[in-house]
């Protein structure tokens, strides 16, 4: 009946499919990596850079469960920045531009020391389905059948793509790879609803044409802040980025051949996100201002190519040319490659449950760009948490693994895509989370580290590490708690203090902006001795305390309603007072508590009423 | 689907005119039950109205039809306009029932306005009030919020308040754009603009939930001076027990008076003396508790006796002292500082007069001054809480902190006009700023 039998089966080797079939091999499941080329596994299709506000956080969560994104990130890392280094520690994201191809070759060597993993070059083209369309494996493009015990499906913008320069048409997954057509096909017969999206890459520069003493240079901090819990140092040569900028003749010309884009001329249906626009989409829709922003970025060490981050376009190319020509520095460029915009199907993320799984079709997951999401570590995300449920679902059973709201940004992402679902591509933001001040790049492991050695999910390397970080951050805190001074004791130190005779303990001292770190220091020698990382955590820590106890309330409501569980039987018809409105969207959220129902987007407090009562 | 309810419109009891009004999925089956057909929608057309099982005419009514949405529901709704009188009432109520209809409960036809979004939180609170409202005054506020004043002016403060959050935001997560350099300080200035315009609001002495809850006016006075009198002869009927013995009144008694437009409770208190029994002595302590919570105090002398000392204690300007009892004796001139309004409750004397000094001084406290008073504790409570996150911006530096505090407001607001999401900030953040590489 079957070729073969795995516990895991990954679709796809972009950045969520790596991390599914990696998290799922390290829970102990056999799991085979299924993907068209083997040597692109790992490819960066866009922007050679990972991390940043919110990124950055969600690639440190992926970290402290173990996963591979920010190994990887640091083995490629060719220039790091804190962005945000001059606001509070909540909100600093980490974020690293790397070497395209030393990044592939550092997942890939990532992948293959990973035991129970196997990758293989092979196209899926349709899914073996069971009684109620439970997912038992999927047949490969030669016709083999491959059985599973569970399917997690990570194909980008692969499902049906489709690529636009100008009004050029090609199909494809991204530049110069086949789309999955077969697997579209294989989900629409299951029923899940597809829609379309787009997104866009600029073009990509020969580095050695760009006039880069005329421009302004951009360096990467030194020393660099690793994105990986466990890279104690970054090796490789760090370079720098330059920066130049659109002119009012760039915008002629685009304005010119507006009607000449394909995302302008009518040729692309889906829909763009607002996060990264095309220069097409800028110019129009703020025709005010005379300039835009270009960053240029190195994609390798001893690659020439250059990003130019900030003129994503689906012009013709013989006007790519004309519009990079008018950019300070780029008036010799040669493009290497033309801009493209892409155009693809994604499955409204509603249909899954908080833990990735169809619910129309047990067994299967999806994760990634196919969810409706934009970002390698948005896909990532998703990957590690189908990978986990995925090996879960195949093996002995299990609880789910879910993160919450309160809990990490992975568990804000989840949450927002199969409760909201999505109308543009999705990118994580700290705006996205009411826990900002708790949610912080800099205590992933402490919020994480623990739900990571329970899930089965973490080698034993980086759980002793982990774990003495841990151990050494609770005695510290617990020491600054109970040790302090008098305000005089405190000023005859150089720390200004109200002199109002009441005792501070140091962790009180730590969270003041007017504490100078050094004199607490001087009067408290074994802060000085702590661990960097473990210092600036507990700092961090005591600078949000009354914010954070403030927020404690919030937190308990939040859990109080997340308590209240919505079976999945309910009928939301049979409710009384539920408007029909309100029914809709509640039937196509599918809220698994009270909690879920309240944040389903443009639902009543007194749907939300209605639905407590009926609970109850 | 929801069910379709009925119920009257109008007051019960006889009236030249009785309003029943349907809504729901099964309306315009109804209708067509007992009237044959469907009017045009919004058009009022005179019908026969028939029990649809036994084919018996109830009246000749006018029939409305409002198809949903368009209709106070938001919901298909009808109204039939009968004759009013309790057997037609009570036949068609009958018919409606027979047509698969069901008598609506308390506020139900508000409550699914709501649930459609056809009116916000505080529109549907002031439906209640204009149902509730008791004075013409009352009824023109409740009218005012239910038309939305209130949700026009806290809702523009939401958009406000949104849009400061949005650029915070933007200067939190688009370091590396082009935003204007100066955001935190423009935040700044937004939110004391915004402060200002609160403060304001809330510093209106409490006047829209004066008009709204009523005003309590305390009777006060030593025992016998005629303060349950003046009460019985400012309500108009018997609400105190009166008699000549001193001490008679034990408890607070109260009444309630329409004073122009303002409803005020007059509460008749025990008098004030050194009580002879313990009952006696605990009715002193509630008059003197009540006369500390009153938004008006009545001081009730009487002229055939000097003035006691425990009421002359209570004597402050602006007070109104009341000389009672002048048909047994003359009215000083000044009593305390305080010029007295002379009255005889007995002949009626200066019971006019003193009724217009008590409307005078109860549209000084009640009588809104803006168009959109505060009408509700909970409302001000929510302002003051948004006002005092809003007062913590300045001092809270880091701007994700600043982030918190408006975060906090917005959400405080937003319990008055309904929460504001992410998306609505995010909106805002990719509306204003060019955001993106």
């Amino acid at each position: 009946m079957h070729d073969e039998t795995w516990d895991v089966v990954v679709v796809g080797g972009g950045h969520a499919g790596c991390e599914a079939a990696a998290a799922a091999a390290r829970c102990g499941a056999r799991t085979l990596l299924l993907t068209h080329r083997v040597d692109t596994v790992g490819e960066m299709s866009c922007n050679p850079a990972i991390g940043g506000v919110g990124k950055g956080h969600l690639v440190r969560e992926i970290d402290a469960l173990d996963g591979i994104m920010g190994r990887a990130a640091d083995a490629a890392g060719i220039h790091f920045k804190l962005l945000n280094r001059s606001k509070g520690p909540a909100v600093r994201g980490p974020r690293a531009q790397a070497d395209r191809k030393l990044y592939r070759d550092a997942v890939q060597s990532l992948l293959r020391a990973t035991p129970n993993l196997t990758v293989r070059s092979d196209a899926v083209e349709n899914l073996l389905l069971g009684e109620g369309n439970a997912v038992l494996g999927v047949e490969t493009a030669p016709g083999r059948r491959v059985a599973a015990g569970a399917v997690v499906i990570t194909t980008g913008t692969f499902l049906r793509g489709e690529i636009h320069i100008g009004d050029k048409r090609t199909p494809a997954g991204r530049a110069g790879e086949a789309p999955a057509l077969g697997l579209a096909a294989a989900l629409q017969r299951l029923g899940l609803p597809l829609s379309r999206m787009k997104t866009g890459t600029p073009p990509r520069l020969d580095g050695r044409t760009i006039d880069w003493a005329a421009l302004e240079a951009q360096p990467g901090d030194a020393p660099p802040e690793p994105l990986s819990f466990l890279t104690a140092r970054i090796g490789n040569r760090q370079v720098a980025c330059a920066i130049t900028a659109t002119t009012p003749a760039t915008h002629a010309i685009i304005r010119e051949n507006l009607h000449r884009s394909a995302a302008y001329g009518g040729g692309i249906e889906g829909r763009g996100p607002r996060y990264c626009p095309s220069v097409e989409d800028k110019v129009v829709r703020f025709a005010e201002r005379e300039r835009h922003q270009v960053f240029l970025e190195p994609e390798g060490l001893d690659d020439n190519t250059v990003y130019p981050n900030g003129i994503s376009t689906s012009l013709p190319e013989e006007v790519q040319a004309r519009l990079v020509a008018s950019i300070p520095g780029l008036e010799r460029a040669c493009i290497t490659r033309p801009g493209y915009a892409i155009e693809y199907d994604h499955v409204d993320p509603r249909c899954l449950d908080p833990t990735l799984e169809v619910r129309a079709a047990p067994g299967l997951f999806l994760a990634g760009q196919i969810n409706g999401t934009t970002g390698y570590e948005e896909a990532a995300a998703q990957g590690i948490m189908a990978g986990l449920n995925a090996a879960r679902r195949a093996g002995a059973a299990a609880p789910d693994r879910v993160l919450g709201r309160a809990d990490a940004y992975i568990g804000v992402l989840l949450d927002d895509l199969t409760l909201q679902g999505v109308t543009e591509p999705y990118r994580m933001l700290t705006a996205r989370s009411e826990f900002r001040l708790a949610l912080r790049a800099d205590n992933a492991v402490s919020r994480l580290g623990t739900r990571g050695v329970a899930w089965g999910c973490v080698g034993a390397e980086r759980a002793t590490a982990q774990g003495a970080h841990l151990d050494e951050l609770r005695i510290l805190r617990r020491k600054a708690e109970q040790s302090g001074a008098s305000p005089a004791q405190y000023v005859a130190h150089g720390v200004p203090t109200n002199q109002d005779g009441r005792w501070r303990s140091v962790f009180e001292m730590l969270g003041l902006a007017s504490t100078p770190a050094g004199a607490v220091q001087g009067m408290f020698p074994w802060l000085a001795e702590a661990r960097p990382r473990v210092m600036s955590e507990l700092a961090a820590e005591a600078l949000y305390a009354p914010y954070l106890a403030r927020q404690a309330e919030n937190l308990r409501i939040l859990r109080a309603e997340e308590q209240l569980a919505v079976p999945a039987s309910l009928d939301f018809s049979a409710v009384p007072g539920l408007s029909l409105e309100m029914r809709q969207r509640l039937d196509a959220a599918k809220p698994s508590s009270l909690g879920a129902a309240s944040r389903v987007t443009g639902i009543t407090p007194a749907a939300v009423a209605a639905l407590a009562v009926h609970l109850r | 689907m929801n069910d379709t309810i009925f119920a009257l419109a109008s007051g019960a009891g006889r009236a030249a005119v009785a309003v029943v009004r349907l809504s729901g999925a099964g309306t315009g089956d109804a209708v067509r039950r007992l009237a044959g057909s469907l009017p045009a929608p919004r058009m009022a057309v005179a019908r026969r109205l028939r029990h649809p099982d036994t084919g018996e005419t109830l009246d000749r009514a006018l029939v409305l039809w409002f198809p949903g949405p368009r209709s106070y529901t938001g919901e298909d709704c009808a109204e039939l306009h009968l004759h009013g009188g309790p057997a037609v009432i009570a036949g068609v109520a009958e018919a409606l029932v027979a047509a698969g209809a069901r008598p609506a409960e308390a506020g139900e036809f508000t409550r699914r306005a709501f649930t459609h979004g056809k009116m916000d939180l505080t529109a549907a609170e002031g439906i209640a009030d204009l149902i509730a409202a008791e004075t013409a005054a009352q009824r023109r506020q409740a009218l005012r919020q239910a038309e939305g004043g209130m949700a026009a002016l806290y809702g523009g403060w939401t958009g406000r308040l949104t849009g400061l959050l949005a650029r915070q935001e933007a200067s939190i997560e688009f370091e590396t754009e082009d935003l204007p350099p100066d955001l935190d300080a423009a935040v700044g200035r937004g939110a004391a603009a915004l402060r200002a315009e609160m403060e304001a609001h809330l510093a209106d002495g409490g006047r829209g939930e004066r008009l709204r809850e009523g005003l309590v006016a305390a009777i006060l006075g030593a025992p016998n001076a005629g303060k349950s009198s003046l009460l019985n002869a400012l309500v108009g009927r018997d609400a105190a027990i009166v008699s000549a013995r001193a001490g008679t009144t034990r408890d607070v008694v109260e009444a309630r008076l329409d004073l122009g437009g303002v409803p005020v409770t007059l509460a008749d208190t025990a008098g004030l003396r050194e009580a002879s029994d313990e009952i006696e002595a605990e009715g002193v302590r509630r008059a003197l508790l009540r006369a500390a919570s009153a938004d008006l105090r009545l001081l009730v002398f009487a002229a055939d006796r000097a003035p006691d000392a425990d009421t002359l204690a209570l004597v402050a300007p602006g007070a109104l002292v009341v000389m009672n009892k002048t048909d047994l004796g003359s009215a000083p001139a000044e009593i305390g500082g305080v010029t007295p309004i002379p009255v005889s409750v007995r002949t009626g004397d200066g019971l006019a007069a003193l009724r217009d000094r008590l409307t005078a001084a109860a549209a000084d406290l009640a009588r809104p001054e803006t168009a959109t008073p505060l009408t509700r504790s909970r409302h001000r409570a929510a302002l003051r809480e948004a006002l005092a996150c809003l007062a913590e911006l300045d001092a809270a530096g880091l701007p994700e902190l600043r982030a918190e505090c408006l975060r906090a407001a917005t959400a405080a607001l937003g319990r008055i006009t309904g929460q504001v999401g992410v998306e609505a900030v995010l909106d805002a953040v990719f509306g204003e700023f060019c955001i993106g590489k």
